[in-house]
């Protein structure tokens, strides 16, 4: 009875006095140097309290480890270059481990080695800095303005309209002239204004050099493709234009997509006159960025773009039925040549890819001539 | 065991030589012993610095085998699955790099590691000073300039993403593409001036390169040098603490302790990079193959830090608008210009004004050097938890599309779930994290009140079963006695019932009310029976006083 009353009247010495959360009392952050008191300990500067010698040697042993473990690290990194080759993907994984481990023990030893010198060797500081505002004095505030009113006078700037007038006239092109520069970062040649004119049409309007329809090639093979072998329904191919098969900036508007469906599949959003024996041709450009609208979902005969997950409806012409794209994905018109090959009708109807400011409703344009968008 | 007792002629022959030149004993007497205040939250900015300098060191690495250029060249370089495909010199000297250069692809992987973690710092950093309100006078300049480093560094992530040219670079290179041409009016042009004509051109590798190695890391460089500078001359901020003051910092010298930590540091986070290099591949640009518009890989993702321009792009429903019908201009894609420039522009410019805001609002002009726990501005606390909601919903869904195949949830409703998410999610964020900051102000009023619990049970001679409390640790009431109340426009009318100048007019007493509810002390810490011990019924009523909380 007694032990528990003396147990219970001294809870100091065995109870936390901190709130969960909040942290350790004696942390540097809280200053357990100055908890401590540099006052006392006889002889210290103020705010700095030096280590106990014990254990500051103790702790020099390890930091002499750190160093040591960091110097194997560099001659490491040193022998792994000389030793480890690169050129096959396997070699350079070996090297690229040996390199890269054995760098980050060195640099990793260095660090916690200086860690440790820091936090066990050198003294704890709580050194304490005066802090004055930033604002300086009036007396220095009087002595730049009168300075500055005198300087402006002495230049004559003020007084001299003219001159004055005229600098800024001058410095006015001169602000120009960066912006005038880069006038021609456009290699085309053509009005700016005319820039969103190329947007218009892809090369599957032109004919080929032998002045035939331009032929579907398949992406990948570089063979043209027969209708009559492209025969299983749901089936989908990555088409690039005949002549143009490498070249970027046509594959950027000019890729489609090629698909076959049933007759029966085939919806009213579907120009029909433009496919060729349930074969549709759309582009492959997303109308939403630009990215290539490259998955198809045989089932649902979905078409998704994998950049922003815009879904069209391929047996519906490829109307938006998700996501941000805002226009469907426009058809091509195509045929078959006299050997049998697919070949492209003409241009799309509208621009492909992602809209632009120029573009205006051309779908409505398009129907409005008779086609169909 | 020997000290020194006067500088080592190592040491002094050439500062003496230094010092004949430049005088510069005269700023370091000054500068030598500058005292750093410690806590943890203030080695955030610190990475971003360190890793800014390993991408300097990296990056200029890559640069002695990098070609800049979109010319056609076949490969021939040692991965063998690659021998003979066309491909651009960019991705050609990539792979030269990844596969034939020793330590080559150990760079590119610490150069890729280290971007990510240049912004992530610089992010976090950011989030620091800003819950702490060191953003304040007078250091609303060193803020602004953070905010300018940030959206630089973002430019220069997306234009260094843009250089290898494979296949996933070139997804973000069309989305730049398709966002620049769908702006309203100047479309079309900025997208031929910056992509050399059609997209893609020929001119894009070489002209990011420039951006992304010379004038982005110049302005940089020159920022990063006036925010140390600021940072130096107006001093650290520090935490409440003993001894603490407005007036003063405390803290270890820069000479020897600081610069030592700072240099460990630095060794630490170069270690982090390398160490990630080492054991988690990032960007393996050989498997994604080289760039054509015709295609893409499903789940092609930026890098994290574009996530929530991404997921802001994936959320919007398809709004577009002409504005002239068939004619041939006024087309307003709604559903590119509005995620792309929106949320940026609005975080970006919100974070901007915010220091000027706050200080419209509360009026208050004063010097601030103490850093404030978050909780005792509830109100910014809870506006930047509501930011970090929206910015977080809108990176979450970045990836929706991993998102959906990997919680099997269908892929649509993540969009639609994001839709309804990025409007809810920061007011809910907004009113939980106001009430949970008002509940830890309550429980630094009780630890100041009433002390700690001590865990002991005593029981009382008539039965009664009490806790013991103790008061708290003398550096933690230090810590918690330094909160200050938020400041307040004054609001009282003079006697004739006129309104203060400033607070007349709608905007006035807008500026008011507002004021009102984002200033002031919400839970006073009061003065109870602070030191002595304590004893208090372990289990009773609380002592809810009402009319503390709002």
């Amino acid at each position: 009875m007694t032990d528990n009353e003396h147990e219970i009247e001294q809870p100091d010495e065995r109870v936390p006095k901190r709130v969960i959360g909040t942290p350790p009392p004696g942390t540097p952050m809280l200053g357990e140097a100055e908890a401590r008191d540099a006052g006392d300990a006889g002889g210290e500067t103020p705010g700095i309290t030096l280590q106990d010698e014990k254990r500051a040697s103790g702790a020099e042993k390890l930091v002499a480890l750190c160093f040591l473990l960091a110097f194997l690290g560099g001659v490491a990194f040193l022998v792994s270059y000389v030793v480890f080759q690169v050129g096959s993907p396997e070699a350079t994984g070996v090297s690229n481990l040996a390199l890269g481990s054995s760098l980050t023990v060195a640099v990793l030893g260095l660090a916690v080695g200086i860690v440790v010198w820091v936090r066990q060797i050198m003294p704890k500081y709580a050194l304490v800095q005066e802090r004055h505002l930033m604002v300086s004095g009036e007396d220095d505030r009087e002595v730049v303005a009168d300075t500055f009113v005198e300087g402006a006078n002495e230049s004559g700037f003020v007084k001299r309209k003219m001159m004055r007038r005229t600098l800024l006239l001058a410095a006015a092109p001169l602000g120009l002239i960066p912006l005038i520069l880069l006038r021609d970062l456009d290699n085309t040649k053509m009005k700016a204004t005319s820039f969103n004119k190329l947007l218009r049409h892809t090369v599957w309007g032109e004919k080929t050099v032998e002045g035939q329809p331009r032929r579907l090639i398949v992406e990948g093979t570089g063979q043209p493709i027969r209708a009559a072998d492209f025969n299983s329904p749901g089936g989908i191919l990555s088409i690039v234009p005949e002549g143009y098969e490498h070249d970027l900036n046509v594959l950027a508007k000019a890729t489609l997509i090629l698909i076959k469906f049933r007759p029966e599949e085939l919806k009213s959003g579907v120009n029909k006159n433009w496919t060729h024996d349930g074969i549709v041709a759309y582009s492959k450009i997303c109308t939403h960025v630009g990215c290539p609208a490259a998955l198809y979902e045989q089932t649902t005969h979905h078409i998704l773009c994998p950049c922003h997950q815009s879904t069209f409806d391929a047996a519906d012409g490829a109307k938006v039925i998700f996501g941000p794209a805002a226009r469907p994905l426009p058809q091509l018109p195509i045929t078959v040549d006299n050997e049998g090959f697919l070949v492209a009708a003409g241009d799309f109807p509208v621009p492909v890819g992602p809209s632009y400011w120029e573009r205006g409703d051309a779908e409505a344009e398009a129907r409005a001539k008779g086609g169909q968008a | 065991m020997s000290e020194l007792t006067t500088v080592p002629k190592a040491v002094g022959g050439p500062s003496n030589w230094l010092d004949e030149r430049l005088g510069g004993a005269n700023f370091l007497k000054r500068n030598l012993r500058k005292v750093f205040p410690d806590h943890w939250s203030f080695l955030l900015g610190e990475i971003a610095l360190y890793s800014f300098i390993i991408l300097l060191l990296t990056g200029t690495f890559l640069t002695f085998w990098f070609k800049p250029s979109m010319e056609h060249v076949l490969y021939d370089g040692s991965y063998a699955p690659l021998q003979g495909v066309g491909m651009s010199a960019a991705y050609a000297s990539s792979l030269e790099i990844s596969f034939d250069v020793r330590g080559g692809l150990l760079m590119r992987q610490m150069h890729h590691w280290a971007a990510l973690l240049f912004i992530a710092g610089m992010m976090v950093h950011m989030l620091r000073v800003f819950f702490t309100g060191a953003y304040r006078k007078p250091r609303e300049i060193n803020w602004i300039i953070g905010i300018l480093l940030l959206t630089l560094a973002l430019a220069e992530g997306l234009t260094g993403y843009s250089l290898p040219d494979d296949l996933l670079s070139g997804a973000g290179a069309r989305i730049t593409q398709g966002v620049a041409i769908s702006l309203p009016l100047v479309g079309t042009y900025v997208s031929f001036f910056l992509f050399g004509g059609e997209y893609p051109g020929t001119d894009l590798i070489s002209r990011f390169y420039a951006l992304h190695i010379l004038l982005i890391p110049g302005i940089l460089l020159a920022l990063i040098s006036a925010h140390l500078v600021l940072m130096w001359v107006q001093k650290h901020t520090q935490m409440p603490g003993k001894g603490r003051a407005n007036t003063n910092v405390v803290g270890a010298p820069f000479y020897p302790a600081f610069m030592a930590k700072a240099g460990a540091y630095f060794l630490f986070t170069l270690a982090v990079v390398a160490g990630l290099s080492t054991f988690a591949q990032i960007n393996p640009i050989w498997i994604y193959g080289p760039y054509t518009p015709a295609d893409i890989s499903a789940g092609s993702q930026p890098d994290w830090y574009m996530g929530f321009l991404e997921g802001s792009l994936r959320i919007m429903p398809a709004w577009e608008i002409n504005m002239f019908g068939t004619a041939h201009a006024g087309t307003l894609p709604l559903s590119v210009i509005i995620p792309a420039l929106l949320p940026l522009g609005l975080v970006m410019t919100g974070l901007a004004l915010y220091p000027f805001l706050e200080r419209w609002i509360t009026g208050d002009h004063r010097e601030h050097h103490m850093a404030e726990r978050p909780r005792n501005n509830p109100h910014r606390t809870s506006i930047g938890m509501a930011g970090i909601s929206f910015y977080g919903v809108l990176w979450l869904l970045g990836a929706n599309d991993e998102i959906s195949a990997f919680f099997h949830i269908n892929l649509n409703w993540t969009t639609y779930a994001g839709r309804v998410l990025v409007f809810a999610a920061p007011v809910l964020a907004y009113i939980i994290t106001y009430r949970i900051c008002l509940g830890l102000q309550r429980s630094d009023a009780e630890v100041v009140s009433h002390g700690v619990e001590s865990g002991v049970i005593k029981r009382l001679p008539h039965g009664e079963f009490i806790e013991i409390h103790t008061p708290p640790a003398e550096d933690i009431e230090a810590h918690v006695r330094g909160k200050e109340p938020v400041a307040m426009l004054p609001m009282a009318e003079d006697p004739s019932g006129i309104p203060h100048k400033g607070m007349r007019g709608p905007i006035g007493k807008l500026r008011a009310r507002m004021s009102k509810a984002y200033g002031g002390e919400k839970i006073p810490l009061v003065d109870g029976h602070g030191h002595e011990e304590e004893e208090r019924a372990a289990v009773g009523p609380g002592e809810e006083d009402h009319t503390l909380t709002r």
